[in-house]
């Protein structure tokens, strides 16, 4: 009973400057996803002083640079309300990286300086020296499996406000010692995995998509398949080295 | 006495790594415990000095052409030949060809550096003259980011004690130029090299390629005038304005990033050639060159193994094209039509290819749709594969072993062109294999 016309609007936040780690590559798949589930996907770029298209029913973000990471915190801080309703009002959302970062508390950087987040998640980072890096796998509860890469200095702790996006099977997380990686506060996701995530993990765009169809349409019949592609992707990704 | 010693000690132990089937760069470790000074002595004797090169992409044909465009002016030029690009590589090499005094041939040393190991090479080396090509995103997982390895480049470009070459379309290799202009006042001479404004839209950015712009609309703000400027691109054909000129020449080189790169390279000749050597009565006369001899010995150059190598496989062409960032790879599809040629693409995750695959995401495939791709390979294939899917590109075989997909992709493609697009490790392997079937040169 799936309409194509159904249409499913899919926010880019901030392509221009938090884009680094393929993060493009998780709006191509996750666009791809929608069309195999039925819907037929819309996808809207908002980069600083763009405003939100006036229907939202998907959020992701990505990772930058620094320099990318201090613009997108200002112009972030000025639309906090809007996401922080979006977010209250059961939108899916999934921030890699910088943006999991920014949609915590604070990011304190290792020079000390304070970089203020949008707390949608009850998160808080700080800046390391040490760089977390390499293939990541985790045990979640929600998604099975994850597997992803990692890349970051940021140690990221958790309050009692979000929950782990899973514990770590192999690689860092969190923070150097952490056992679990990513946050989630309802249906906000937050993650340090690239990779990029979604292509080889589409237990996570299903839900992103379910949780979008049932808020807007009332309801969400899983239509898509798995290629074999994604299998064989995720189980040579697996064998690879740290 | 000392340099005697190293060299010695450095050539003995050449032998005996020899003999075990030793690595290169064993006598340059060796030599940096014994005499850590022996490189900086070594090459701040030769009467030109030291040339570096840096950046993301293209350094090693960059490399290649000055070192060309400079022996057709008759210097003598000492180069890290093998690619080894770091510093024991070079140390290793210097030791190659000294003689026992420790006393090196060649008027001039012209190196590729490694943005990861530049750092150990000026801490010793001080350039005389330094080429900066571009900072594109490249294995993030060694380097951490752009803004790291830009300020890497930096610091190359603050130990360089006359001449600066700077790309004026890279932003971040541009701030360089310009700080190191307004830092150094007459000091250092900073020269630019650059693209039309025709050619910009040809050449988009990391940055542009995130810009919702389309590529006609890519505008850049003001630009310094370039010493050496690109003005037009054909098939293996290329115009270059120099001083006001114009001069259109053939080339051997392949695909469009080598040809932007020949201007840096005619840039860099052109500002040593001015500057001619340390004591200007050594070897006066013999170095000057107009520009339309530049050209002409640029004509000649031909791509360095791997980047645009051409072989001949069952008597049809098979083109290596060296893919290694998102920018080298849009810039690899964009520079060889796909049309009438079979497809592979071979993708291996080691250390010196970069473990992480995301970057995959960000080329855009969609050029391959039509003709498809027959053969997937390397330790990603299955990686490489989800992506073409996204792009909804046809992929006729995955397999990992690169071996057994070259050999199905012989097998699979009688009689056609061959392209295999690959990392820099499946490029070696690949080449390896490929020499059982044809001839293979010897690595530049």
């Amino acid at each position: 009973m799936n309409d194509i016309e159904r249409e499913l609007v899919i926010v880019s936040l901030y392509p221009r400057d938090m884009n680094i780690y393929g993060d493009r590559g998780n709006v191509l798949s996750l666009a791809r996803r929608t069309a195999a589930h039925g819907f037929s996907p819309r996808v809207v770029d908002v980069n600083p002083g763009d405003p939100l298209p006036e229907t939202v029913d998907i959020v992701i973000g990505g990772g930058g640079q620094d320099s990318g990471q201090g613009r997108v915190a200002l112009d972030l801080a000025q639309r906090a309300e809007g996401i922080r309703a979006l977010a209250d009002d059961g939108v899916p959302m999934l921030m890699i990286c910088g943006l999991y970062q920014l949609f915590g508390h604070r990011f304190i950087t290792h020079a000390g300086d304070e970089l203020t987040g949008i707390g949608v998640l009850d998160v808080e980072t700080l800046g390391g020296t040490e760089r977390m890096i390499g293939n990541v796998v985790l045990d979640t509860e929600a998604f099975g499996e994850v597997i992803g890469y990692e890349n970051h200095s940021g140690s990221t702790q958790l309050g009692p406000g979000s929950a782990p996006l899973g514990r770590v099977v192999q690689g860092a997380g969190n923070a150097p010692d952490a056992g679990v990686e990513g946050a989630r506060t309802a249906n906000v996701i937050g993650s340090y995995l690239h990779g990029s995530l979604l292509p080889k993990n589409p237990a996570m765009s299903d839900f992103l998509i379910g949780e979008a169809a049932r808020r807007r349409y009332g309801s969400f019949s899983p239509i898509a398949t798995t290629p074999e592609t994604v299998l064989r992707a995720r189980e040579s990704a697996k064998r690879r080295p740290r | 006495m000392r340099d005697v010693l190293s060299a010695v000690v450095g050539k003995t132990v050449r032998q005996v790594a020899r003999l075990r089937g030793g690595g290169s760069a064993l006598p340059g470790l060796v030599i940096e415990k014994l005499d850590p000074g022996f490189l900086a002595r070594v090459l701040q004797r030769l009467p030109y000095g030291v040339v570096a090169i840096s950046g993301t992409n293209g350094k090693t044909t960059t490399t290649k052409m000055v070192v060309e465009l400079l022996e057709a002016r008759g210097l003598r030029v000492f180069t890290n030949r093998t690619g080894s690009n770091f510093s024991r590589g070079v140390v290793a090499a210097a030791i190659q060809e000294s003689d026992l005094r420790g006393r090196l041939d060649a008027d001039i040393a012209v190196l590729e550096l490694d943005e990861a190991h530049a750092m150990y090479f000026i801490d010793r080396v001080k350039p005389r003259f330094t080429l900066l090509l571009n900072v594109l995103r490249d294995q993030l997982d060694r380097f951490g980011e752009i803004d790291t390895t830009a300020k890497l480049l930096q610091r190359i470009a603050d130990a360089t004690t006359e001449g600066l070459v700077v790309n004026r379309e890279d932003r971040l290799i541009a701030a360089i130029g310009e700080l190191t202009r307004a830092r150094s006042g007459t000091a250092v001479d900073v020269r630019e090299f650059g693209l039309s404004d025709a050619l910009l839209a040809t050449f988009p950015s990391d940055d542009d390629f995130h810009l919702s712009a389309k590529p006609e609309e890519v505008q850049r703000q003001h630009r310094p005038a370039a010493d050496v400027m690109l003005l037009e691109i054909g098939d293996h054909e290329a115009v270059f304005g120099i001083d006001d000129e114009e001069y259109r020449t053939s080339l051997k080189l392949e695909g469009l990033y080598n040809t932007f790169n020949a201007a840096s390279a005619l840039a860099l000749v052109r500002q040593v050639l001015d500057a001619g050597p340390f004591v200007p009565s050594t070897t006066e006369g013999r170095a000057a060159a107009t520009n339309a001899e530049l050209i002409a010995a640029l004509s000649e150059v031909r791509p360095a193994f791997g980047r645009g190598e051409q072989l001949v496989l069952d008597g049809e062409p098979l083109e290596l094209v060296l893919v290694k960032n998102p920018a080298g790879f849009r810039l690899g599809l964009a520079s060889f039509e796909a049309e009438g040629v079979a497809a592979m693409i071979a993708i291996n995750d080691q250390y010196a290819d970069g473990r992480d695959m995301s970057w995959l995401w960000d080329v855009d495939f969609t050029s391959l749709a039509e003709a498809g791709v027959d053969t997937v390979a390397g330790t990603r294939a299955w990686d490489m594969a989800l992506r073409l899917e996204h792009d909804d590109v046809a992929v006729g075989r995955v397999e990992e072993d690169l071996r057994a997909a070259l050999s199905a992709f012989r097998s699979r493609t009688p009689g056609r062109p061959r392209r295999i697009y690959c990392t820099y490790t499946a490029m070696l392997e690949l080449r390896r294999a490929l020499a059982d079937l044809t001839d293979v040169e010897d690595v530049w």
